[in-house]
């Protein structure tokens, strides 16, 4: 057993050699294994896409791939179903947004704030549905809530005399954003109530000695202490949200017309309903531009915040 | 005007007495010290005054108006906390005009209220900061200041300079003794240190237990302790207790018999006790001296010793095993196992009964 302080000499004598060694097998031969991996990882694909989007290639007439430029892109881009997918995926993104983020901070102050029998059940109920399959809980909203006969909502329609509302055939982007909310509402409870409980209470108990009431409190302590978890929350939903998929697929199929299309979708009709897969691969690489600007000005946005010491 | 009465304070948490039945007057002007050992109450104390916490029963009573369940806020009383509780994300100006702000006085009011506690406190180039960007001390003025700017009639410290390295605590002790005659302010102070207890205070309250021990001036509680607790609390080192019994009581002196042999005739009166019974007589360690052989009292042996440079604590052990601490000169260091013989004055011996409670000493001693 030798401990590093008592075999300094020898230490001293190996240090050339490994400095050598060092020179003759670099730290990146032997991380290239796994960099190479991700590499092809990501190349393969990448490339294959931007090939595929430069080429003909409709399943439907095989054998006639040739060289496109960027008609595909143009066709995707100039078709009408774009530009009401693009702003379906900003409304989409932006409602669930503003509903978890909102509802988030009342919900949770509403719970840090008072002391109840069962508050932990409540929480745990509270946090559940984002534990629930997209498929199964987009299954349960269609069936069980918004279905015109055997809804919940209908039943709450008749009760009062009204004629029940189909809601996913009316108003089917609503939906789609109730549907989606009620999932990553429960993600931005989750953060934000962990944030909370981190919230000094002694600045609590200073500002109630100068005078604050609770929504003093609120407005001037939590909030502020919140900016950092909310933008979190911001970021991480808007990377999720971009890719919104199974909801539309099991409940509206992203009809009625593009009504409630958005990108992830239009792109999955281009590939898998008309075999269009120049196409799609056009549109894939136009939703990967546009989910790296969000990215950039999300980070531009928020990022400081977040590397910004508190 | 900031006249606090408690009456009969009591304050338990889930079942558990932690204050238990305090009573207490603050005068105005005052600077009051609570003292005591960690877990004592103290700061649950302090915080029933400031209304953080919810008394169980009893009365507070400040300026013969019942604020026992007043809301915080109104009591107009302002708290610095051992973590100073800065708010994080606003200006120094901002932590300080905030009560202000809240309470919706005049922006002139307020800038001239915020700029003069800024210049008592030296803080004049530092508005504009975040908390986060101020040193430690800096914090520490500004809690203070947000304090000030509210002119409350009782100011409250919850073991303020605890988060500070020694130098800068010494400064800021001086600091809010300089203070406290500047604003003329009531104060009621927390800590566990006994030099900021003895050097701040008018009024020091020790307490133990959710109990209060003593109540007196420092030098008081000095020279007159009222039991054992407050004579091993106060004083470093402790004060040292021997063990003996009762031999003689007379009118104004009385004999004791050390389980070490000595035989002390001591200035007390102990009158009510029994001839027989125990005794503890207590000496600090700045009234005892090492003599040379065979002049002194006592025969003990030299433990570990603790150089300071300008003084040396002596820690020594009887013959028959108390420890005492002796205070001697800096250059004076005994062996360890060297025999000693000490020697003190019975004028400076307290002595206390088998109930710990002091025994009368003659008054002149306080000078
Ligand atoms: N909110 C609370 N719930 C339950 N027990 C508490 C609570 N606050 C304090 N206590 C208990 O009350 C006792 C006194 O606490 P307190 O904070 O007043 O001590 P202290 O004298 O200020 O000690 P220190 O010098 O360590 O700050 C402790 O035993 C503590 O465990
Ligand atoms: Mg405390």
């Amino acid at each position: 057993m030798n401990s590093p302080a008592i075999d300094t000499p020898a230490a001293q004598a190996s240090t050339p050699v490994a400095r050598k060694s060092r020179r003759l097998a670099p730290g990146w031969f032997l991380v290239s294994p796994s960099v190479a991996l991700l590499l092809i990882w990501m190349i393969v694909p990448l490339g294959m896409t931007v090939y595929f989007s430069l080429i003909r290639y409709n399943l439907l007439y095989p054998g006639e791939n040739d060289f496109v430029g960027l008609e595909n892109f143009e066709y995707f881009v100039t078709d009408a179903a774009f530009l009401s997918g693009a702003g379906n995926t900003v409304l989409l993104v932006g409602s669930v947004l503003l509903i978890s983020v909102v509802l988030g901070v009342l919900i949770s102050a509403l719970l840090e704030a008072s002391e109840f029998f069962g508050r932990g059940i409540v929480r745990v109920l509270l946090i559940s549905p984002f534990f629930i399959m997209p498929t199964v809980s987009a299954l349960l909203w269609k069936n069980l809530i918004f279905h015109p006969v055997s809804g919940i909502l209908a039943a709450i329609w008749q009760f009062f005399g009204a004629q029940p509302v189909d809601w996913l055939a009316h108003h089917p982007l609503f939906s789609i954003i109730m549907i989606v909310s009620w999932q990553w509402l429960p993600f931005a409870i989750l953060i934000l109530m962990t944030a909370m409980q981190s919230l000094d209470q002694e600045q609590k108990e200073a500002a109630r000695l100068d005078g604050a009431g609770p929504i003093a409190i609120f407005w001037h302590l939590t909030l502020p202490h919140l900016a950092r978890p909310i933008a979190v929350v911001v970021m991480i939903e808007t990377i999720f949200l971009l890719s919104v998929f199974a909801e539309i697929y099991t409940t509206t199929s992203g009809g009625p017309g593009y009504e409630s299309t958005n990108l992830a979708y239009l792109i999955y009709t281009q590939a898998l309903l008309q075999f269009d897969v120049g196409m799609a691969s056009a549109g894939g690489l136009i939703a990967v531009v546009i989910a790296n600007i969000a990215a950039i000005v999300l980070i531009r946005m928020i990022g400081k915040n977040l590397t910004d010491k508190q | 005007m900031a006249d606090l009465k408690i009456r009969n304070l009591q304050k338990g948490f889930d079942g558990t007495a932690i204050i238990q039945g305090i009573d207490l007057d603050i005068r105005d002007r005052e600077f009051v010290v609570f003292v005591g050992p960690s877990g004592c109450g103290k700061s649950t104390l302090l915080r029933l005054i400031a209304g953080l916490e919810e008394v169980s029963s009893g009365h507070i009573e400040l300026d013969g108006q019942d604020i026992t369940d007043m809301a915080p806020a109104r009591r107009d009383l302002a708290m610095v906390f051992q973590t100073y509780a800065l708010y994080p994300h606003m200006t120094v100006r901002k932590n300080l005009s905030f009560a202000l702000d809240l309470a919706r006085v005049g922006k002139q009011e307020i800038e001239t209220k915020v700029t003069n506690a800024a210049r008592i406190l030296q803080l004049d180039a530092l508005l504009e900061r975040k908390p986060k960007q101020l040193s430690g001390g800096q914090r520490q003025r500004v809690a203070i200041g947000r304090a000030i700017v509210r002119n409350p009639k009782i100011f409250l410290f919850d073991e303020p300079l605890s988060n500070l390295d020694a130098a800068l605590r010494v400064q800021t002790r001086l600091e809010l003794a300089r203070l406290h005659k500047d604003l003329q302010a009531t104060m009621i102070y927390v800590t566990h240190d006994q030099v900021e207890a003895m050097t701040l205070a008018d009024k020091v309250v020790v307490l133990n237990g959710g109990r209060i021990e003593q109540v007196g001036s420092p030098l008081e509680l000095y020279h007159h302790p009222a039991n054992l607790f407050v004579a091993g609390f106060l004083g470093t080192p402790k004060m040292g207790f021997l063990r003996g019994t009762l031999n003689r009581v007379e009118a104004d002196n009385c004999d004791v018999q050390l389980e070490c042999g000595t035989h002390l005739t001591l200035p007390q009166s102990a009158a009510g006790l029994s001839v027989g019974s125990t005794v503890t007589p207590g000496v600090r360690p700045e009234h005892l001296n090492v003599v040379s052989t065979g002049a002194g009292r006592m025969q003990v042996t030299a433990d570990v010793s603790e150089r300071l440079g300008s003084d040396t604590f002596c820690h020594v052990r009887c013959t028959s095993g108390e420890m005492l601490t002796v205070r001697v000169r800096g250059d004076f260091a005994p062996r360890y196992g060297e025999a000693l013989t000490l020697d003190f004055d019975t004028a400076h011996c307290h002595l206390f009964d088998a109930d710990g409670q002091a025994v009368a000493k003659p008054l002149q001693q306080a000078a």
